[in-house]
């Protein structure tokens, strides 16, 4: 069994020093000092990140798993060792129970498609949020057509939170999973897991979380947590592209029949059938991505040496400014943020403004951020939301960005109101 | 960052271009339903969420009207009514010949390629209603 590493970040906090890991926030854009508020869509990479795909590509590079000589065995020791990283940062129980997928879609393909196909039914039915991203709602709806279960959706209340008592009602013993969205990529909300777990267990219900918006910002630890399954992205969380987890319980994933199957997921094959390899290799067929695991490992030390209390402490002190300035525009519609706790993840509209035009405008100051509907249509439906400007934030962004994205608004308000 | 130097900075955009754009985005011409047309195509843009309907009626090989309908940034929509303009009046072939470049030059400010499809979406719609092209413009050969 993994310990937990303690939160060894005794030190304060520094925006400064941590921002020079980054050297793209350097960068000027149009004339302006970048200002990159597009952390829910992905975030940036620190230079540890970096030189640890480097030093992967250029000098440990080798197939893993297979290979006798020395390029190879650094190879393996460091990706499964990437494993344990992220096991540890998430405080699972074995890091057997790390699955390296591409993101956190596959992740959820991966639960679909393995769990759901071996267990799901003609009158089941799998309850997830109306708040889930596409990637936790599609996979879902193709599996449904093949199988006939039924998916319910928790709504939101009008003040734009999960709708606890309706899940209770939504909730009933024919539900074989609960899928929840632990923070929301649009409202920056973050959802009462624990409620809809107890709910999901009462049922004999599964509960799996999407931890793509979640794990980049807050202290996450799946066994306080008590999911099935926890899903996410390597780069949203200081990682590369192409590298992402999937935490399931150990017993979950020995009794789940494979997902892609071909090289390395095997232990034999004749021409009669095959056995399958090992946790979690059983999950990971074909070469890995090796590099990106490596860095996604990097990324999980990079956090970890800041201290994820420390980064979500940081966060809130910013969102809690960047809410009170937007909330002093009166031609700005805000969505969320109206109850419970949010992460710093601001939906909204600027009066006259097509989100379009706004982001736009915006990149001409610096300043990056979304525009559109953020793969989350069932929620922008159910709000009555038709397409919105996003700005997110991370821990190296600083007030001085939140007081140029305030008036940045100003200037667009200006100029679509005259 | 004052006020002006953003101003310069908008869109690469001269502000006479930008009160253009504005008037067209706030008070599109030809815009609203057609009674009668006898040609309706709808196409929105999924990852913007715009969406544009073009209406026609035409006459011996002629537009005589022509109206649309939607929602969408100021580039689709001021494109919209900019198109419309441009083809009342026209015989069908003009729609035909219409190519990209000259829809991007009688929108008049330069289009950077994020906001290439806003700019497009209302001639794909109209060629796809006048004679099926499925392509956007300016790739029909890809």
């Amino acid at each position: 069994m993994m310990e937990p590493l303690p939160e060894i970040s005794a030190l304060p906090f520094d925006v400064d020093r941590v921002r020079r890991d980054f050297a793209v926030l350097e960068r000027e854009i149009h004339g302006h000092r970048l200002c990159y508020l597009d952390n829910a869509a992905t975030s940036q990479r620190p230079k540890a990140v970096v030189d640890a795909i480097v030093q992967s590509l250029t000098w440990s590079n080798a197939n893993i798993h297979r290979a006798i000589h020395t390029l190879g065995y650094e190879a393996t020791v460091a990706y499964e060792e990437a494993h344990k990283k992220v096991a540890r940062f998430i405080n699972a129980k074995s890091w057997r129970e790390i699955v390296f997928v591409r993101n956190a879609t596959e992740a959820l393909n991966l639960v679909a498609g393995s769990w759901g196909l071996a267990n799901l039914r003609a009158g089941d039915e799998v309850v997830l949020t109306i708040m889930e991203h596409h990637s936790d709602i599609v996979p879902w709806q193709l599996l449904a057509a093949r199988l006939g279960f039924v998916i319910k959706f928790i709504p939101v209340t009008a003040d734009a939170v999960l709708d606890v008592d309706a899940a209770a009602r939504l909730i009933t013993p024919k539900t074989k999973l609960v899928g929840v969205v632990h923070a929301s990529n649009v409202l920056g909300a973050i959802n009462p897991v624990a409620d809809l777990r107890e709910m999901a267990r009462k049922a004999g219900a599964k509960f799996l979380l999407d931890g793509a918006q979640s794990v980049p910002h807050m202290a996450v630890d799946v066994r306080a947590l008590d999911c099935d399954f926890f899903a996410a992205s390597g780069h949203k969380m200081c990682g590369p592209t192409g590298i992402g987890f999937l935490y399931a319980k150990k017993e979950l994933l020995e009794a789940m029949p494979p997902f892609l199957s071909g090289g390395d997921m095997i232990a034999t094959v004749t021409t009669e059938g095959s056995t399958w390899n090992e946790l979690p290799w059983k999950f990971e067929a074909g070469t890995s991505a090796v590099a990106e695991g490596i860095g996604l490992g990097a990324a999980v030390d990079y956090l970890s040496t800041l201290g994820m209390n420390n980064l979500f402490s940081y966060e809130k002190e910013l969102g809690a400014y960047v809410l009170e300035k937007l909330r002093a525009l009166d031609y700005v519609t805000l969505y969320g943020h109206k109850r419970g706790e949010s992460l710093a993840v601001f939906s909204f509209n600027v009066t006259g403004a097509h989100p379009h035009d706004g982001a736009n405008l915006l990149d001409r100051l610096g300043i990056a951020v979304r525009s559109g509907h953020h793969c989350a249509q069932p929620l922008m439906n159910a709000l009555g939301m038709d397409n919105t400007l996003r700005a997110s934030f991370y821990f190296y962004n600083t007030k001085e960005e939140a007081n140029r994205l305030i008036h940045a608004l100003g200037e667009l308000r200006k100029l679509f109101a005259r | 960052m004052t006020d002006d130097a953003f101003k310069n900075d908008l869109l690469d955009v001269d502000p006479l271009m930008m009160d253009v754009l504005l008037d067209h985005y706030k008070h599109p011409h030809n815009f609203g339903e057609l009674e009668g047309a006898n040609i309706v195509y709808e196409e929105g843009n999924p990852s913007c969420g715009d969406q544009l309907k073009i209406m026609a009626k035409t006459k011996d090989g002629v537009i005589e009207d022509i109206k649309f309908s939607g929602k969408g940034c100021i580039i689709s929509q001021a494109a919209a009514s900019i198109l419309t303009d441009l083809i009342k009046g026209e015989k069908l072939e003009r729609v035909r010949d219409l190519t990209k470049d000259e829809m991007l030059e009688n929108i008049g400010i330069p289009i950077g390629p994020m906001r290439l499809k806003c700019a497009l979406l209302a001639l794909k719609v109209l060629k796809a209603g006048v004679y099926g092209q499925a392509a956007w413009p300016g790739e029909e050969e890809e």
